[in-house]
């Protein structure tokens, strides 16, 4: 896939930018940088950006997505916005516990209980 | 089984080279959590050569060389950068660390092997996996 392709599906649910990945393993650093960017676009455009990120097709990601989605969080937050993650495959769900990231994103089972929980 | 391959920066041939390790892993019939755990420890190893050992230098390669038996699997990852004292790395699961972007590849690899031993000045890493 040339790089200039987007590698995320982004819709727009009631007021939440809800963003999926086209990619099943997110492993490539240049991959993962463009991931980062063009999700950042989507929060620079907001003025309190409701984000929610879905892993429903993901089965593989390192430590270089771990930290795009950290500077994500710190985007949002800039803007007093909201973040939530889903669909995280159990494998994967894994990496987030072994690195505690667990406690500094809200997860959500479901793409529809994560909606749920926008204020 | 064993291969040894020396990588550019290229990930085609970083994906061709790891595929031959899963395929290898999964007719030693390996289950799907312990390929994802291997999986998972040698692109962080491979990543890591390249970024922090070579420094993304093109010219510089990442050598890359694993034996599996239906028990253990052995991995070595060499880069050709100047090493590292990986107890320099700070506890990225620290509280005053969570927010950190970087820091994680080295934790995620000694959290799904069994051994992880860097060899002195540090541009070799050695991982294995017992089943």
């Amino acid at each position: 896939m040339p790089a200039s392709q987007s590698r995320l599906r982004i819709v727009d649910v009631n007021g939440v930018t809800r963003v999926e990945f086209l990619d099943r393993n997110i492993l490539d650093e240049a991959n993962i940088q463009q991931i980062g960017e063009e999700i950042g676009r989507v929060v620079d455009g907001q003025v309190q950006p409701k984000l929610l990120i879905s892993f429903g097709n993901v089965d593989h990601l390192s430590s270089a997505a771990l930290g795009t989605l950290i500077t994500l969080r710190h985007k949002v937050d800039a803007k007093d916005g909201q973040l939530r993650l889903s669909d995280i495959k159990p494998q994967i769900h894994t990496v987030f516990e072994i690195t505690k990231l667990t406690r500094l994103f809200h997860i959500h089972e479901t793409a529809a209980d994560a909606l749920k929980s926008f204020a | 089984m064993e291969r040894r391959h020396t990588l550019r920066d290229d990930r085609d041939q970083i994906e061709a080279a790891v595929a031959e390790l899963l395929d290898a892993l999964r007719g030693l019939e390996f289950d799907e959590s312990s390929r994802f755990a291997i999986r998972l420890a040698v692109e962080e190893a491979i990543n890591n050569g390249f970024r922090h050992g070579n420094k993304n230098d093109p010219e510089k390669r990442v050598h890359f060389a694993w034996n599996a038996s239906p028990h253990r699997v052995q991995v070595e990852v060499e880069d050709e950068g100047e090493g590292f004292d990986p107890a320099s790395v700070p506890d990225p699961t620290a509280e005053e660390n969570l927010e950190i972007p970087s820091g994680r590849g080295l934790m995620l690899m000694r959290a799904y092997m069994s051994q992880v031993e860097y060899v002195d000045p540090g541009n070799r890493v050695r991982m294995a996996f017992d089943r």
